[in-house]
């Protein structure tokens, strides 16, 4: 009976013991500073003597997230296979290993962990949803490894492990404000789904609308999973009046709320919808019919008509099908590992270190235009574009920022954004 | 050399077994990184002990350990937050503008105080569900369905309270980027090893309470209320009773487990305490034998263990080996890879018989297997 009790406490104080004796020499039991992360980290296992070098790809294979997450891996899949059929980086061969991250965040968590320390990566690139990227983000800073992002995000958040190459808020929601306020809009009213992207969105909206004398006609959340009833929120929408909605709703809950809006009779032209998570992959889901007209706000679009873009969509629909489109979180992804790309045969060398510290200035000329790595922040400047669905189901643009927008994830140089972060 | 051979003696050899696995074997031959994948299977097996004794013994299909998992985890996850950010401050997740904490969140500062919480709140949530259910007689089905729905409201709960004035929670971003463990720090290698002692650990303590309480009367009448409540009842005990407590502890195991999991895996959200974490947390039971003592501990890691490796050699492969292997066992062996041994012999007894060759008698499990298929709900 006894037995086991004195062998549990017998194992519990020798290890804890060890600890001890190794917090001595170590940095542990420093709790409150913020550099005890970087103290502890890991030594990279990373090997690049022989004639390949390896990257991970961690994406949502399955789960709820799968549907978006594959077309990434896709695109990722067709950067490696270029870059390799061109010679490598740094004459090296990439070889891809592929995780799934099964749309939850503790499994994109211990597929980073295993991509570092079993495969000793030289860098990953994916994550969709910002909890999968927070959830990644203490694996890559303890052990001091790469993460390439590329999906628009909320901001607030710049690791010197993670690169960010979707935009983030500064690129993608403020230019869609100011060109609202360029068609004369005078009212808003904001509609997203209940989590951190489209709270923290908000947040900025409201800040923005009391400086640009813009009024906010309501605020609604509908809950993440499906199924959310509309017809409430679409009344209140109808009654307030607004110029103009601003939608940060994400996947399914779109289906239903675009199809309401047009069953109450609103549409672009009596109230246009500004939507930041459609793109062209989502399109054919809400449906052409009830989207026709209305806006989105991006820094890609399949349209669009530069030299490296209509490569990129040939390309595209040549490995995966003709009738496959390609969206904004695709070519931020293809274009991530370029960036990783440049950046190593600038730094000439795949360690964490030096590529950090080559990482500013390199530029890509990507699909969406040229992509400039900002070294303090880890963004990359991109050009903002306003588009329209059209009836062939594909985005067209309106509007776009005069120049690549410098990335400023904290909106620091924003007077009225005070407080905000 | 009696006492070897002493039916007493026999009883721990399990547990010197799994100890040489846990606390020689396995930290000797594994990585740094599969040793903490083993302890976070080590805390899913944690949980599967107690669904053994709720589920396994009194037949309590409980649908919604996640809820208990999940305020073991989000206790632990709290204080972890509180103790990172220093005395007097609230959390990095929090806006920095946060002066002023609840009382509900303040009280996580304390270490004894979670600690107290990771048994305490579980249990407790456990007893008043308990009681209001298995009081009514609710039970079968109608229980499994109950505890799955709080399963979903919990997860719905952790989001609301992560997203309306406050941000208590970090809503579906989960509470993550932890630094220490009771002032360790958590990126040493040799603090993540600790770590998985301290969760084969519990596990061996958990297994053992498991051992006792199943060996012991009480454990008698808890398999009894799952046979038949009514005679249980004309011998004049309240089933009720019975079943809260193993309600209970299960319940606290499961809050244990869970604590254990945040510290190990460093992070925990709501998509890990809601319906799919909790049914999973019964597949690896029901799979290993819900009736034994080690089945569920061996089914718990053994479908964790799966997931991870078929997953990294099949990506999206894995959720269908997860369904056929559940289907393959309810149809085929309800008593779980534990009873897979005696089926084996009675496939061979059964073959004797067809060729003529005197059969073996029939083995006691079998009875076992029959109460098994009929009480399955």
């Amino acid at each position: 009976m006894g037995l086991l009790g004195v062998a549990g406490v017998l194992a519990l104080t020798a290890c804890g013991s060890k600890v001890n004796a190794a917090a001595d020499g170590g940095p542990s039991s420093s709790s409150s500073s913020a550099a005890a992360s970087s103290g502890a980290a890991k030594e990279s296992c990373v090997d690049t003597s022989g004639d390949s070098v390896k990257i991970g790809f961690l994406n949502s294979l399955s789960g709820t997230m799968a549907i978006s997450e594959k077309t990434v891996q896709e695109s990722l899949t067709m950067a490696a296979d270029e870059i390799n059929a061109a010679g490598g980086v740094l004459g090296k061969q990439l070889e891809v290993i592929k995780e799934d991250g099964a749309s939850e965040p503790a499994t994109f968590a211990e597929k980073a962990d295993k991509l570092i320390q079993s495969d000793c990566v030289a860098a990953v690139f994916g994550g969709w949803t910002s909890s999968s990227r927070k959830a990644m983000l203490p694996v890559f800073e303890g052990n001091d490894a790469l993460l390439y992002y590329p999906v628009q995000y909320e901001g607030l958040e710049s690791s010197k492990n993670i690169f960010y190459t979707g935009a983030t808020t500064n690129q993608q929601i403020l230019p869609a404000l100011d060109y609202l306020k360029e068609q004369g809009v005078t009212s808003l009213f904001l509609v997203g789904s209940d989590y951190v992207f489209p709270q923290t969105a908000n947040k900025e909206i409201k800040a923005w609308a009391a400086e640009n004398g813009m009024e906010i006609k309501g605020e609604e959340y509908v809950p993440l999973a499906s199924g959310a009833d509309f017809s409430t929120i679409i009344t209140k929408v109808k009654d307030s009046g607004a110029g103009a909605v601003f939608n940060t709703l994400n996947g399914d809950a779109n289906v239903s709320f675009f199809k309401e809006y047009k069953n109450v009779g609103l549409s672009a032209d009596t109230m246009p919808v500004v939507s930041v998570s459609i793109a062209e992959e989502e399109v054919a889901g809400v449906g052409v019919e009830n989207l026709v007209g209305q806006l989105t706000a991006w820094n890609y679009y399949q349209t669009l008509d530069t030299p490296a873009n209509q490569k990129f969509v040939a390309d595209f629909k040549a490995k995966y099908g003709e009738d496959r489109v390609t969206s904004d979180p695709m070519e931020a992804a293809y274009t991530s590992l370029y960036l990783w790309k440049n950046t190593v045969e600038k730094a000439n060398s795949f360690a964490v270190a030096d590529i950090q510290a080559n990482a500013d200035g390199v530029s890509f000329e990507a699909p969406e235009g040229l992509v400039t790595i900002n070294g303090d922040n880890h963004h990359i400047a991109k050009t903002a574009l306003i588009g329209k669905v059209a009836e062939d189901g594909l985005i067209y643009t309106e509007w776009e920022s005069p120049a690549p927008i410098e990335p400023d994830p904290y909106l620091s140089t924003y007077p009225w954004a005070e407080g905000l972060s | 050399m009696k006492f070897l051979t002493s039916s007493r003696f026999s009883a721990f050899v399990p547990f010197l077994l799994a100890a040489v696995v846990l606390f020689v074997l396995a930290p000797g031959i594994l990585s740094d990184f599969r040793l903490n994948l083993l302890a976070r299977y080590l805390c899913f097996a944690i949980v599967a002990v107690g669904i053994g004794l709720a589920w396994g013994s009194g037949g309590m299909l409980t649908l919604g350990q996640g809820v208990f998992f999940g305020l073991g985890a989000y206790a632990m996850g709290l204080h972890m937050k509180l103790d990172d950010a220093g005395p007097g401050r609230a959390p990095d997740y929090m806006p920095p503008t946060t002066d002023w904490l609840p009382g509900w969140i303040e009280m996580f500062r304390s270490g004894p105080i979670t600690i107290a919480a990771i048994v305490l709140l579980p249990a407790a949530v456990a007893l008043v569900l308990g009681l209001a259910t298995f009081k009514r007689k609710v039970r079968g089905a109608y229980f499994a369905i109950l505890s799955q729905a709080l399963a979903a409201a919990f997860a719905l709960l952790i989001i609301v309270l992560g997203s309306q004035s406050g941000n208590y929670t970090n809503g579906t971003n989960g509470l993550s980027n932890f630094r220490s463990f009771f002032g360790y720090d958590l990126n040493d290698p040799v603090n993540q090893r600790m770590l998985f002692y301290l969760a084969a650990g519990f596990l061996l303590v958990m297994v053992f309470i498991a051992r006792q309480l199943r060996n012991s009367r009480y454990g008698e009448l808890l398999r009894a209320c799952q046979s038949s409540e009514e005679r249980v009842r004309f011998l004049g005990y309240d089933p009720a009773n019975v079943k809260v407590v193993a309600y209970v502890i299960a319940a606290a195991m499961a809050g244990i487990g869970g604590a254990l999991f945040v510290p190990i895996v460093g992070i925990i959200t709501p998509m890990d305490v809601g319906v799919a974490p909790s049914i999973a947390m019964l597949i690896g039971v029901a799979i290993g034998g819900r009736g034994t003592l080690w089945g569920p501990v061996i089914g718990a890691v053994g479908v964790a263990w799966a997931q991870s490796t078929l997953s990294e050699q099949f990506p999206a492969f894995w959720t269908y080996v997860q369904g056929a292997l559940f289907i393959v066992v309810i149809a085929f062996l309800p008593g779980g890879l534990a009873s897979l041994g005696s089926v084996i012999r009675n496939a061979r007894g059964w073959w004797d018989d067809k060729r003529g060759r005197p059969a073996e008698p029939p083995v006691a499990v079998t009875d076992d297997l029959k109460t098994d298929v009929g009480s399955r709900v």
